[in-house]
């Protein structure tokens, strides 16, 4: 299947092509969470999206984070919120995000007069950046390689692994034949897969750093003393993690592995790549990724223009600055939310689709959602975000061979 | 894969011991398994596994060609297969005890 017919995007000066023109309104500390929120509501429905980080102390992996998602090929500006006392760095991140070329202003609660002058003050600003933002944004033709697409499972039960899974996978291959950059992540999902993904590596020293990523996310979850499982796994039919596991690695396809990423790195080339979670270090701030949301802002820092999810039990959630393709495995859960679910994978289990078949579908969709077709948790106005502690260091040489 | 009683049951890959249900089953149904019958007193949702021949404690439960951890005691064939007669070799499953049996 090609895709040589091309859509229209939004250039940004680093050359980078986003499929989105969206303004951010980004907390710097819980403390101004408020604030934006008040921010953001009359412009909700207006292409304005609220993120933030809830931290007083600082953090290397949240200012990194925080930094990648502004200066995003689908971000389009932003604005930053301050209480003014916390230590996250905003006049670097400030700069960072006016030397790529994208409007950006700083409103310090303590120094703006506070929560309803800060609001009115805010508003003002989205009201006159969205009044200009169409004309100085130039567009450009996009191709499906120029495109970057997460996957991600969330409420898995026992038909993720037969249906949604394996056709997200077919949907890879797809991508990665049309040379687009496909991204699944590895986190605890994966713990039992180490051997095979291993082997798809495309040279040895890239699998030997698949194998040793996999002894620390094994070691990780272990010293926290949970597994990635939720109770509404084992009520879905997974016994174990493992299983989980094995079910979850059908979404990376049949393609080679051309790289292992770490969040916020970008891949260099079309190809398969495994992100990889996990914080270096041991084990310092908790759960690696506490939920889904955390887990699809780290494929979204790596410039995932939109992000596959695959869910049998029936996620709801949506994200900040890149949409949500919702793939749901059971029949039964597509039939009880319908209006939340994008694409019925469980009609494979019922004889009414082959694998191959929705594989196809969720790639027609990709193209469609490129080019500008609104998801279901998007027109529903989900824009969950979740940014947390981490620490990492940056991956070696072999990680990325091409 | 390899689709048994009549569509009920699939068997992923030929060398796995466990089916998957793809339609659920209602509490009281009676599926017979190698001339031995067996009787299933909970309802169980599709996606849930069957033991596919008699599995010995300790043995290793293989799905997707795989194995998914190991028996905590004898299962018969026809069995249901969860968290009540399996453990991970990885990290312990944690569970609810409503969704324990």
């Amino acid at each position: 299947m090609s895709a040589k017919a091309g859509f229209s995007g939004f250039l940004r000066q680093d050359g980078r092509k986003g499929i989105r023109n969206t303004i951010l309104v980004v907390y710097l500390v819980e403390c101004a969470h408020h604030v934006a929120r008040e921010i953001v509501y009359p412009y909700r429905k207006q292409g304005v999206h609220l993120i933030g980080f809830g931290g007083c102390y600082p953090n290397q992996y949240a200012y990194d984070m925080m930094a990648r998602l502004c200066t995003h090929p689908n971000t389009g500006g932003a604005l930053l919120v301050s209480l003014g006392c916390e230590s996250f760095d905003r006049r670097g991140l400030a700069e960072r995000i006016a030397e790529s070329g994208r409007p950006v202003e700083t409103l310090v609660i303590q120094e703006r007069g506070g929560t309803l002058s800060t609001v009115e003050q805010g508003q003002a600003w989205l009201g006159e950046t969205l009044a200009g933002l169409e004309e100085s944004t130039p567009r450009v033709n996009m191709a499906v390689e120029d495109l970057v697409v997460g996957a991600i499972c969330g409420g898995s039960d026992a038909t993720s692994g037969i249906t949604a899974n394996p056709a997200i996978g077919r949907c890879f291959d797809l991508l990665v034949e049309n040379d687009a950059k496909a991204i699944f992540e590895e986190g605890g999902e994966l713990i039992g897969c180490e051997g095979v993904m291993a082997e798809r590596a495309v040279t040895q020293e890239l699998g030997e750093e698949i194998l040793a990523t996999m002894e620390k996310t094994a070691r990780y979850y272990t010293t926290m003393g949970h597994g990635s499982f939720a109770v509404g796994n084992a009520d879905g039919g997974l016994s174990t993690v493992e299983e989980k596991s094995m079910g979850a690695y059908a979404k990376s396809g049949s393609s080679p592995i051309s790289g292992l990423i770490k969040p916020g790195d970008v891949p260099p080339s079309g190809g398969l790549y495994l992100l990889d979670i996990v914080p270096d270090g041991g084990a310092r701030f908790g759960f690696p990724n506490i939920n889904d949301n955390a887990e699809i802002a780290e494929l979204i820092a790596c410039g995932a223009h939109m992000t596959l999810f695959s869910t049998g039990r029936g996620s709801v959630v949506g994200s900040a600055i890149s949409p949500v393709i919702k793939v749901c495995a059971n029949p039964d859960t597509f039939r009880r939310m319908a209006g939340d679910m994008d694409v019925d994978a469980g009609r494979i289990l019922e004889g009414r689709a082959t694998l191959d078949e929705v594989g196809e579908e969720i790639f027609s969709q990709v193209l469609a959602v490129a080019g500008g077709a609104p998801t279901k948790s998007e027109s529903l106005g989900h824009q969950e975000f979740v940014l947390t502690y981490k620490t990492f260091e940056p991956i070696g040489p072999a990680c990325l061979p091409v | 894969m390899a689709e048994e009683q009549n569509g009920l049951l699939l068997r992923i890959a030929d060398v796995d011991n466990v089916y998957v249900l793809l339609r659920p089953i209602t509490a009281g149904t009676v599926l017979q398994f190698g001339g031995r019958e067996t009787a299933y007193e909970n309802a169980l949702e599709l996606g849930h596994k069957i033991a596919a021949r008699d599995i010995a404690a300790g043995e290793k439960i293989i799905k997707y060609g795989a194995p998914i951890g190991s028996a905590t005691r004898d299962i018969r064939a026809g069995e249901h297969v969860h968290v009540h007669n399996i453990k991970s070799d990885y990290i312990p499953t944690y569970t609810l005890d409503s969704v324990t049996e």
